[in-house]
Formats: structure tokens, sequence, C-alpha cells
């Protein structure tokens, strides 16, 4: 069983197939795992729709799937997987995570405490944040 | 340790957000112990770190009411004093205690100075200042993080090998991340990443600072 990992998101995909460097999902997976919609475009987001890339477009789609770690590095971000291929990591690639600081709107966020309550920097909206980290190590 | 400073703030609008670079189970005695009245989050990928780019603890960001970063990922108050310690006798010298607390006492004077004026404190930084101190990730940087979000999910699998080689990855890819770093490293019996292995890697910054100083007017 396949496991993708992206932001904070863990998706378990029963009928994703890896084979070497490739990881190839259904139209449903991509959005699922992702948040990207998989459209006769490209890989859509928001206003955002990637391309597939032209001269390669053929390989990266078979039997109704994509092989989503080829696009996902075509569009500049990273993507890791275990030894056995059952873990994949889809990375946010530097040139977005560089381009949601830049515009200075603190990028948000959800995290639990120890008790496992979520807790949403953008809740936080109308109160001034000192965001701060610390470490037991 | 924000409890004082937050108790006597929370009056005026201001909440301190604690995120732990941590495996909860190691964060929690800290937490239990300190029992703060602000949110203690626990962020055991540093997704935290991922997104605002940060590479050690305490560093911290300034974010106003419409959610607008007012100062950058910095240092929050730390310093390198900790670099002039005997090793033999973990005591520092009083003159670099006293610096250290100095500049301690400035970053708080600056952060409370910020909450109780706003825009009109002169620590509020403008657009184009806190533009200018932002540091971008770069593209092994982001590689990094994926690394040691696979190594941390592989760990929880039990598979420590295979996590490590990660791991090793990650600090190979960013070598300026003191959290991957220490995160990952060998603790002592308790709980600090501060062995030989650790003091070696400090060693090694030559002139480079562990904590880059605090842009702050009276720092040096």
């Amino acid at each position: 069983m396949i496991t993708l990992l992206n932001e904070q998101r863990e998706t378990r995909l029963p009928d994703a197939i890896a084979s070497g460097d490739s990881l190839w999902l259904s139209r449903e997976n991509v959005e699922q795992a992702l948040g990207w919609s998989w459209k006769p475009e490209g890989l859509c987001r928001d206003e955002t729709c990637v391309p597939l890339p032209r001269e390669h477009a053929s390989e990266l789609v078979r039997d109704d799937k994509l092989d989503i770690a080829a696009m996902w590095t075509h569009m500049g971000q990273p993507v890791v997987h275990d030894a056995v291929a059952d873990t994949w990591v889809f990375g946010v690639g530097s040139h977005e995570r560089a381009h949601a600081l830049s515009d200075l709107n603190a990028p948000d966020f959800a995290l639990p405490d120890l008790a496992g309550q979520t807790h949403q920097l953008s809740t936080y909206r109308g109160k001034k944040v000192l965001l701060v980290t610390w470490a037991s190590w | 340790m924000w409890q004082v400073l937050f108790d006597s703030l929370k009056d005026h609008n201001f909440v301190v957000l604690a995120v732990a670079m941590d495996q909860p189970e190691a964060a929690r005695p800290w937490i239990e112990a300190a029992q703060p009245a602000y949110p203690c989050l626990i962020d055991r990928d540093h997704h935290v770190a991922d997104l605002y780019n940060l590479v050690n603890v305490p560093q911290a960001v300034w974010i106003d009411e419409t959610g607008r970063i007012v100062r950058p990922p910095e240092c929050a108050g730390s310093t390198d004093a900790f670099r002039a310690m005997n090793r033999a006798t973990s005591t520092m010298p009083e003159e670099v205690i006293a610096e250290r607390n100095r500049i301690k006492a400035l970053y708080v004077d600056a952060l409370r100075d910020w909450v109780l004026k706003g825009d009109q404190s002169a620590h509020a930084l403008s657009s184009e200042k806190a533009s200018a101190r932002l540091k971008l990730p770069e593209p092994a940087i982001a590689l990094a993080h994926a690394r040691f979000r696979l190594g941390q999910h592989l760990l929880r699998a039990g598979q420590t090998q295979e996590a490590s080689e990660q791991f090793a990855e990650a600090i190979r890819l960013h070598p300026d991340s003191w959290n991957i770093w220490r995160q990952t490293a060998a603790k002592l019996a308790n709980g600090f990443a501060a062995g030989p292995e650790f003091w070696a890697r400090v060693d090694a910054l030559g002139e480079r600072s562990y904590h880059a100083p605090i842009d702050l007017e009276g720092v040096r």
C-alpha cells in the first residue's frame, strides 16, 4: 500500500502503482493526495494550471493514470521515496515557499497541542502573534 | 519561558504561539512542568521550519493583527554565549552571562514595545525592511525538508536504519539546519543533543554564528 505525504497530509492510496522513480495515480487520487486537479489543460490549483511537458506528455499518462512523480519534478518540487517505495514525500518547492514568504503574509498552518487540540495560525487574526520555536534537545 | 511576558501583555490583544520542533513525548515533560497559559504546539515533522525557512531554536516571527509579518524569522533573544562555556565545569565567565542577559532583555523590551505601540514601534519593520531581512530557501533546503519528513515517517514505522539514511541526506543537503541535526542526533541522558559531536560541529562554525545575531539597536 502506497502512502503519500504532502504538506501535512498523509494519504493511503490502494490503487497507486509505483515503478522505479514513477508513481502512477488516478485523477481522483491526485486530487485527494495533493489538492491539485488533473485537467485536460494540465495540473491545476486555484487559478494556476501547469501544462504537462509537451515533449513527454505521452510518457506521463498511461491507462488513465498520471506519473505524478515526473510531473511534480517537472514543476520544480522535490519528490523522495523510500527503498521499498511504499512511502513517497511530495515536498513543496523552494520557489513556492519563497513566493509565499515574500508577500509577508504569514504562511498558515495548523498543529496539535499535547492534548490533541488543533491550533491554526489564521484563527488568531485580530491579535498580535509571537510565533516562537523551541525544543527539548 | 515566555510566561512572564505573556502574563504582562495578554490583555493587549497579544498571544504567544510556542511551536516545539520536537517529538511529542520529548516535549511533554517540559510543557507539563512549565504549564504555560499560551498554546504549545507540537511540530514533530518540522512543518513550520519548512514553511518559514527556520534553522534553529529559538527563532521567532512577529505577526500583526492582519496576519502580516512585521519581523521575519530571527533568533528570539538567544546568543552564542554558550560557546564561551568552560566545558569541564559547564560554567561561563560572568561578563559573558551579563551580556547574554542584556541581549535577551533588549529583545523582550522590543517585543513589549511592539505589542503596546503596534506600527508605531520602531521595532515593527516596514514591508521594505522586512522583505530585505527575509531569508528565502534554496532548492536543496526544500529537498532536505522532504528527506526529513520521510525519515520521521520511517522512524515512526520502526524503520530506524532507513530513517537514518534519509536524515543523513537531509543534513548533507541543509548543513545550516541545527533543527534537523539536533532532532536526529544521539541524545545525552538529559535529552540534549550536546555530546562531543555537537561541540565538534559548533567548533567547526569558526567565525560563523550558531544563533545569527539579532538585528536590533544595542545588539553588538
